[in-house]
């Protein structure tokens, strides 16, 4: 059965709270127990407790898919884009180093890309996929337009994503603030722009000075 | 003077660390065998909770061969749909673990780890001679219960019921001490009962969140999304905490307190809401009495002052003040940040004088609450394990409960003894050759107590230390006998959830080897002693029938409740006083009755009136100078809990923080010359650690933070300060003076030698 068309994948970055409930369930799945498809980071902890989580977007022209010389990863109809078949993996790590959003993972010792397959043994059984279960702050979540609309009236999803000349569209859809109005996210335009942000440090704006007394 | 250390236990030596092949670990279990296949049909599916933190979420255990190998999400129990935290999700490990307990131990020196295995019967027959033994020659008092907060109501209130009728001792207390109680109180002097105001559910309409001194996002994960929902539509979230933790990142305004001074902003801000007639004189006029000296009380809170006092600056204080002043709807909460103080009641009054300023209380979207840390952190302290409790949450001083009590349990009123001391005083108690024996359950006090130097010294000097567990802890490892106890999937019971809602454990599988139920130890001790009356229950729904009737009449009225009616309802909000109430969701509806007002009113006064009090100022007991220049504060991480002793096993969420470390601002860093990673060194008038730095920008520049879940070498409890609040006796963890180096190269390598870095073994498809 496959995935139903009206469910999405949804993630909200800024409602992260880094807690690894998504690592850890995603480590219970049936289909490759004891190993997590799903990376943690912190952005910069040195100076803020923000986390990303990352999972695969399930593009819907995959370049892990394209650059593959041995035709092992399938997108399936329904757009999830599947896990490396066995069979016709070589290891070659092609995947790995080509896409732009760093999901693929070489595990060396089954000689086998392995990569989040969006729980397809949960979602095509109706089910919601594990780590959007049981995601805490909901920053993971799945479901239909209609109910994260009702959830998330200040947010709005975008599933196109810039990374210097190569725009990407995806199954998995990033909330964003509705504020924000650009239809394309431009992932790597930080990088390419000389100016850093400085962020107001939120502690120390707000910590009594002597000075004020 | 005290006692001389007794002969038999002079030759102890328990190390401050277990060595590396010590049989009893803690060894970090990961998932292997049938938990590590693929395709398993398990046997059976057991809906019910986790059996970490107050939040009690849903959860389903997936049984294979009398073996709990996984966990499926229960989307159907309202409060988490299916959600959970790291810990939840692998609890599961806990169970088939190699260092759990099969048999009874007895302290052997020259066996592996101290202890050897003894039949559970003699092990029983051995407590009740020592037991008795101790009582005829010391007193009844001379024995001592310290008991848990994470067992069922049902437990919690046979523990009470043994050590007051069974053993007859005054001398009963909980870990809740170090939890709850200070939020107890001040709940009790305000309200009248002490119970979350309100479910969750209220968060979720709110316009203004105030969250003090309470690291949602790691102790209390589920709530961040009760939060952020809120957001979604409009509200606003202050969050008061010393460090910047994950639910303050996003948050509207960030009050960076200094710990250990909440009462003082609480006051600034209610100063100021007096000031711009942000008050709701009609609620405050009609419902409650004491506004006026609490008036007169802050007008010296001015808000310069209560910058100069918390540390934050002044402009953030109006802020918070306007924001507050003129919501519509609200929801305060708080947790160990401000409860955790020797002022924890009064940080917590202060609190409550803000939301009975604003009058915003007893209506939808209208709460207040603290967030319930322990498991039953809410059951565990209703029913008579503490010190100064009967059933019902009610008084062990009260000559009309003693009555009621005692006609319940079959004996005398004058037979139940008096008042007892709260966790800590048990040990000044041992010091002082008052307390010579001790039975623990539940409870890790050589980890979770301050000055933990001092609790391990008291522990030597016992005369008899029976402790139950289902795996060694490291205050156990001081005992004469270990019996073995059971694993929350073992046993069935009720627990009272941090929104006062009662649910259902429900038994997944039987306890392994000699191990049993907690209860059906308890009464196998009963018997021994020959005192089994009253200790003859066939299970844990026995004991809740009983249970019923004993909080009969009482503020946390159980009688209503029924283990068919909390299945059938997801739950059931105490009080519940007959079979065809709902329960109450909600406190303080107007117009709703009480059993102590009886319709006067919506609080549990005669007068049915919240009470304003006066919470006065004062600093930590230890503040920074010249010699200690900093602050310590202490909490938890999101993959521990608590004391450690099942968390610290559990393979998967040891990885995620293997050791303990020292967070500090950089600025103090480059100050000191510590470098991120770099070990250091914190020394406080009690103790010294060494740890690794954490540099980084969420936290104050006077403080430091250090996790609490480890022992021995690297416990912050050997730094800690056993300064205890008046009236909750909550012990002051936030705050106390510390000074901090860079470590030497002598303290760097002995910090090394027993830090333990993740050992995760190689698995088949490792990687990533």
């Amino acid at each position: 059965m496959p995935v139903p068309a009206d469910r999405h994948f949804y993630l909200d970055p800024a409602r992260c709270i880094g807690c690894n409930a998504c690592v850890q369930a995603c480590s219970e799945c049936d289909t490759h127990k004891g190993v997590s498809m799903i990376q943690l980071d912190f952005v910069d902890r040195a100076r803020s407790t923000q986390t990303v989580p990352v999972v695969c977007m399930h593009c819907d022209q995959p370049t892990c898919a394209e650059v593959c010389p041995a035709d092992a990863i399938k997108r399936t109809e329904d757009g999830v884009v599947q896990t490396a078949r066995k069979a016709r993996c070589i290891a070659c790590n092609n995947c790995v180093l080509a896409c732009p959003f760093g999901v693929p993972k070489m595990h060396d010792e089954a000689n086998l890309m392995m990569k989040c397959d969006m729980c397809y043994d949960r979602t095509s059984r109706g089910l919601k996929p594990m780590c959007a279960s049981v995601c805490p702050s909901q920053a993971l979540f799945f479901g239909t337009r209609e109910e994260i609309e009702a959830l998330r009236p200040a947010s709005r999803p975008v599933d196109g994503f810039r990374f210097g000349a190569q725009v990407i569209t995806t199954r998995v859809r990033m909330l964003v603030p509705k504020s924000f109005a650009e239809p394309l996210l431009a992932v790597t335009a930080p990088l390419e722009s000389a100016a850093a942000v400085e962020a107001l440090d939120p502690l120390l704006a707000n910590l009594y000075q002597e000075s004020e007394s | 003077m005290a006692d001389p250390i007794p002969a038999s236990r002079r030759e102890r030596r328990t190390p401050l660390d277990p060595l590396p092949d010590d049989p009893f670990g803690p060894h970090p279990a990961w998932s292997a065998g049938v938990r590590l296949d693929t395709g398993v049909e398990p046997d059976r599916i057991v809906d019910t909770h986790c059996c970490f933190c107050g939040q009690q979420c849903g959860i389903r255990l997936k049984v294979k061969d009398e073996q709990v190998v996984g966990f499926e999400p229960r989307y159907d129990f309202p409060f988490n749909r299916g959600m959970l935290c790291p810990k939840g999700i692998k609890r599961y490990l806990q169970g088939a673990h190699p260092d759990r307990l099969l048999s009874a131990l007895e302290r052997d020196e020259a066996a592996p780890g101290g202890f050897r295995p003894i039949a559970y019967d003699r092990a029983i027959e051995r407590a009740a001679a020592e037991i008795r033994r101790i009582q005829e020659a010391h007193g009844r008092d001379a024995m001592a219960v310290l008991s848990g907060a994470s067992l069922t109501t049902e437990k919690a209130y046979l523990m009470g019921k043994f050590a007051h009728m069974a053993l007859a001792t005054s001398n009963i207390d909980y870990n809740g001490r170090l939890c709850m109680v200070s939020a107890g109180a001040g709940n009790t002097k305000a309200f009248g009962i002490d119970r979350a105001a309100n479910p969750w559910s209220d968060i979720l309409g709110a316009e203004l969140i105030w969250i003090s001194g309470a690291n949602v996002a790691e102790c209390a994960p589920i709530t961040t999304d009760y939060v952020w929902q809120a957001r979604e539509h409009g509200a606003k979230v202050i969050v008061v905490d010393p460090r910047l933790t994950p639910i303050a990142r996003t948050c509207d305004l960030f009050l960076p307190i200094r710990p250990g001074t909440d009462v003082a902003l609480f006051n600034g801000v209610l100063h100021l809401m007096i000031e711009h007639g942000w008050i709701d004189r009609e609620f405050v006029e009609r419902s409650t009495v004491g506004f006026d000296d609490v008036a007169r009380h802050v007008a010296e809170w001015t808000p310069a002052r209560t910058a100069r006092t918390t540390g934050i600056a002044e402009p953030a204080i109006r802020q918070a003040a306007e924001w507050w002043g003129t919501a519509k709807t609200s929801f305060l909460m708080h947790a160990r940040g401000i409860e955790h103080s020797s002022h924890g009641v009064a940080n917590v009054l202060g609190a409550i004088n803000l939301v009975l300023a604003s009058g915003r209380i007893g209506r939808e979207f209208c709460g207040y609450a603290t967030i319930t840390g322990q498991g039953n952190g809410q059951g565990g302290r209703e029913h008579g394990q503490k010190c100064d409790q009967l059933p019902g949450g009610r008084k062990l001083a009260d000559p009309e409960a003693r009555a009621y009590v005692a006609g319940v349990w079959g004996m005398a009123p004058e037979d139940l003894p008096q008042p007892g001391v709260d966790a800590y005083e048990i040990f000044r108690r041992i010091e002082r050759g008052e307390i010579k024996g001790l039975l623990s359950i539940c409870f890790n006090p050589l980890v979770s107590l301050p000055d933990s130097d001092f609790v391990r010294a008291m522990l030597g000097r016992l005369d008899f230390y029976v402790a139950i567990d289902f795996f060694l802890n490291e205050t156990a490892r001081h005992a004469d006998l270990v019996l073995p106890g059971s694993l929350h999937e073992e046993d069935e019971g009720t627990v009272t959830t941090a929104e006062g809602r009662v649910i259902k454990i429900n038994q997944a599988i039987e306890c392994p080897g000699e191990a049993r139920q907690d209860w059906r130890i308890v009464q196998d001790l009963a018997r021994a002693l020959g005192r089994e009356r009253g200790f003859t229950f066939a299970g844990p729904r026995e004991i809740f029938e009983e249970l019923r009737v004993a909080s009969k009449g009482g503020v946390a009225d159980y009688s209503g409740i029924s283990w068919e009616k909390v299945e059938r309802q997801q739950g059931v909000f105490w009080p519940c006083a007959s079979d065809d109430h709902p329960g109450t969701p909600r406190l303080f509806e107007p117009g709703s009755w009480n059993v102590v007002a009886k319709g006067a009113g919506p609080y549990y006064f005669p007068d049915g009136k919240a009470r304003f009090n006066v919470a006065a100022y004062a600093p930590p007991t230890e503040v920074p100078d010249a010699e200690y220049p900093l602050i310590l504060t202490s909490g938890r991480l999101i993959g521990q809990f608590l004391s450690g002793t099942q968390t610290r096993r559990i393979g998967p969420l040891l990885d995620m923080d293997p050791e303990p470390f020292i967070e500090l601002h950089p600025n103090l860093a480059e100050h000191l010359g510590i470098g991120d990673g770099t070990w250091a060194t914190a020394e406080t008038r009690r103790g010294r650690l060494t740890l690794r730095a954490r540099v980084v920008a969420t936290i104050r520049p006077d403080t430091i933070f250090v996790p609490y879940h480890w022992p021995g070498q690297r416990s912050v409890n050997r730094l800690t300060i056993a300064a205890q609040d008046p009236i909750s006796k909550i012990p002051e963890f936030k705050a106390c003076a510390v000074r901090l180096r860079p470590a030497t190269a002598e303290e760097s390598c002995a910090a090394a030698e027993v830090s333990t870095p993740s050992r995760r073994p190689s698995l088949p498809m490792a990687g990533g």
